[in-house]
């Protein structure tokens, strides 16, 4: 039981006053960004970033994987009471959830979807604990090439298998690998791509490009189409507990939902899109009360709910034992990583296993302590809601500008947070995938960097990537995942079908 | 395959696959100028090949989206908001530009923004910013010790 030593090793860590604090304000401030409608995790961590970077490593990426957590709960909230889900992978949820809101159901709506968050992302944080040393102990074995072969899987499941378009999705991917060049080459010291500009000499910023993505293309797009649409929030009416009914009703959607989260959030296939909805339409398939769908089913709000989370604690397996971030908040915990010089993989398990193992122990505490904020105290979050949209796109606004320049204060920075908003506008307006650029700029140059390894060892011969076997079949797994949504155009439309 | 029997051609589908082109060949023309210093790796080169090929490929894809009128419907547009909203962004990284602090262009922004989303009440906003504007300082500026662009506002704190 080599995992459970670690984990208790791990909860001594965490339960120090001061990494209980920042699990604390990590998922206080999750849930509210959850709830939030416009700011998601991704957002609330890359704003973060600069403000932490001298703060400890363990405590502020404690703190970050609260926001984690957090942000899934608070997601579910938005979702059930107004209509439009804070993330996509609160879509399910709003299906049924909105309609047991309308019914004077809110309450256990809120409450089945809780107590599933808890009971998946506990489940799911077990398997985190169990699988990962597996993990590690095959991670070690991998020479540079398999690990290039590796990350080129991440890239095309993230951008290319599940989205709508594989097109689009790669088009994503591959300006997020472009901006991934911007800068001095570090091995040649040769600058690429960065035209005399200084700024752009030592690379772009994450935070920089993800802030912009996120708060300011959104803030462009949502007042663009203000016009179109209006929210209307649902009170919590009635009871906020489920009956027994509800209870028996649940309990088998929560598990079937672990079961779909955790592992496709554990392949690093990225998004918890694809359990959500997988979730949903299972639900839909065994339920005993088929009338009820679409008018405000339990089931379907319990499975989803348990999917999201549960495929949100899988994220972190590929992301701790290998350093690969499949979604856009995986994307902003490892840059949470690097601000501190430190790069998740086997080393860092071998290096630091008290920061490792504290992050996972500070997982089993921060869900916890989600139930207990989200349950009783979910009236509060709702008031989060009554906040003028002006004022909370305005705040947003003001807190990207400062967060970007207080981490660079010059003002070409700002030029480019302004140019990746409008690029971030311009993706949501034809319906490109944001993750990809994000996990592009990330895991480029480490993907580069791997590749250059492996063809000097080799002296410059490309074959090295199909000589190993592990390589090779990695290889094949991206080509096979590459193609296969040309062939199979119905496998990213869950989402059409369901609407 | 679905048909439409309305198929035309998406311009803006078209300018985003020309966009893509021309990155590639940006992509292309900075990597010719990298210098090779191992005679047995193509070095700096090999990711901006990757990066320029594939950028290429996806033009080429984005262009077939286009003919085929692949893209999803566009909603109609409202451009106000996105004027103003970036409007207050130009002002702010003017001021900041100048030296004169960014207190003054966030209160700006701020105002700014809360009209683009409707608001009307654009110096009751103006003051609710500076006041944002301050808290932030004093948060950031003095309590975290982040360095801030600085001008004749925030030296008075």
């Amino acid at each position: 039981m080599d995992a459970f030593v670690s984990l208790v090793n791990g909860l001594s860590v965490a339960i120090q006053p001061m990494n209980l604090l920042f699990a604390l304000i990590g998922v206080l401030l999750g849930t509210a960004v959850g709830v939030l409608p416009g700011i998601g995790p991704a957002l609330t961590v890359a704003l973060l970033l600069p403000i932490t970077f001298k703060l400890d490593p363990a405590g502020s990426i404690i703190m970050f994987a609260g926001i984690y957590y957090g942000g899934m709960y608070g997601g579910s909230t938005t979702a059930i009471l107004i209509n439009t889900p804070g993330e996509s992978a609160s879509m399910a949820t709003a299906l049924e959830g909105n309609k047991m809101a309308k019914a004077g159901r809110g309450g256990p709506a809120l409450a089945t979807s809780a107590i599933g968050s808890f009971v998946a992302g506990t489940i799911a944080t077990l398997g985190l604990t169990f699988l990962a040393p597996y993990l590690v102990d095959i991670a070690v074995s991998f020479g540079p090439e398999d690990y290039f072969a590796l990350m080129c899987v991440a890239f095309v499941t993230v951008s290319a298998t599940f989205g709508d378009s594989p097109v689009r999705g790669l088009t994503s991917l591959f300006i997020g690998l472009m901006l991934g060049l911007v800068g001095i080459d570090i091995l040649s010291g040769q600058s690429r791509l960065s035209f005399g500009v200084p700024e752009l000499y030592d690379n772009i910023e994450v935070t920089t490009l993800a802030v912009g993505l996120f708060a300011i293309g959104e803030a462009l797009y949502v007042a663009s189409r203000r016009h179109i649409q209006e929210e209307k929030l649902e009170p919590v009416r009635g009871s906020l507990w489920m009956t027994k009914e509800d209870w028996k009703r649940s309990w088998k959607p929560w598990i079937r939902g672990t079961l779909f989260g955790f592992p496709i959030g554990a392949l690093p296939a990225g998004g918890a899109e694809i359990p959500t909805f997988l979730s949903y339409s299972t639900e839909r398939r065994l339920t005993k009360h088929p009338e009820e769908f679409g008018h405000g089913a339990i089931e379907g709000v319990a499975g989803p709910e348990a999917a999201n989370n549960a495929s949100a604690a899988g994220t972190l397996v590929p992301l701790l034992t290998l350093g690969l971030p499949t979604s856009a908040t995986a994307a902003m915990l490892l840059a949470g990583f690097q601000q501190y010089g430190l790069n998740p993989g086997p080393l860092l398990f071998a290096e630091r296993p008290d920061l490792v193992w504290g992050l996972i122990a500070s997982l089993f505490i921060a869900n916890g302590m989600l139930l207990v904020l989200n349950l009783p105290l979910v009236g509060l979050w709702v008031r989060l809601l009554a906040i003028p949209q002006p004022w909370l796109y305005a705040g947003i606004l003001v807190f990207a500008t400062v967060g970007t320049i207080a981490a660079n204060p010059s003002p070409v920075e700002l030029i480019m947070l302004t140019v990746f908003g409008i690029l971030g506008f311009l993706m949501r307006r034809f319906d490109f995938p944001i993750a990809p650029v994000v996990v592009g700029l990330i895991l480029g140059p480490v993907a580069e960097s791997q590749l250059r390894r492996a063809l000097s060892i080799s002296l410059g011969d490309p074959m090295t990537l199909l000589q190993s076997t592990i390589s090779a079949t990695l290889l094949a797994i991206a080509l096979i995942a590459l193609v296969l949504p040309f062939f199979l155009k119905g496998l990213g439309r869950f989402k059409a079908v369901e609407d | 395959m679905t048909s439409s029997p309305q198929r035309r051609i998406d311009v803006a589908g078209l300018v985003i696959a020309i966009i893509l082109l021309v990155l590639a060949g940006v992509v292309w023309w900075d990597m010719s100028k990298l210098q090779i210093l191992s005679p047995y790796d193509l070095g700096p080169k090999v990711m901006p090949v990757i990066v320029s090929i594939g950028l290429a490929v996806l033009a080429i894809g984005n262009g077939i989206s286009a003919f085929r009128g692949d893209l999803p419907e566009r909603e109609s547009l409202d451009w106000t908001p996105i004027v103003l909203i970036l409007g207050g962004l130009a002002i702010l990284i003017v001021l900041i530009a100048f030296g004169w602090g960014f207190m003054i262009g966030t209160a700006i922004l701020f105002a700014a923004t809360s009209t683009a989303f409707g608001r009307r009440a654009f110096f009751v906003d103006l003051l609710i910013g500076a006041g944002l504007a301050l808290f932030v300082y004093l948060l950031l500026g003095k309590l975290l010790t982040l360095s801030l662009p600085a001008g004749p506002l925030e030296n008075l704190f």
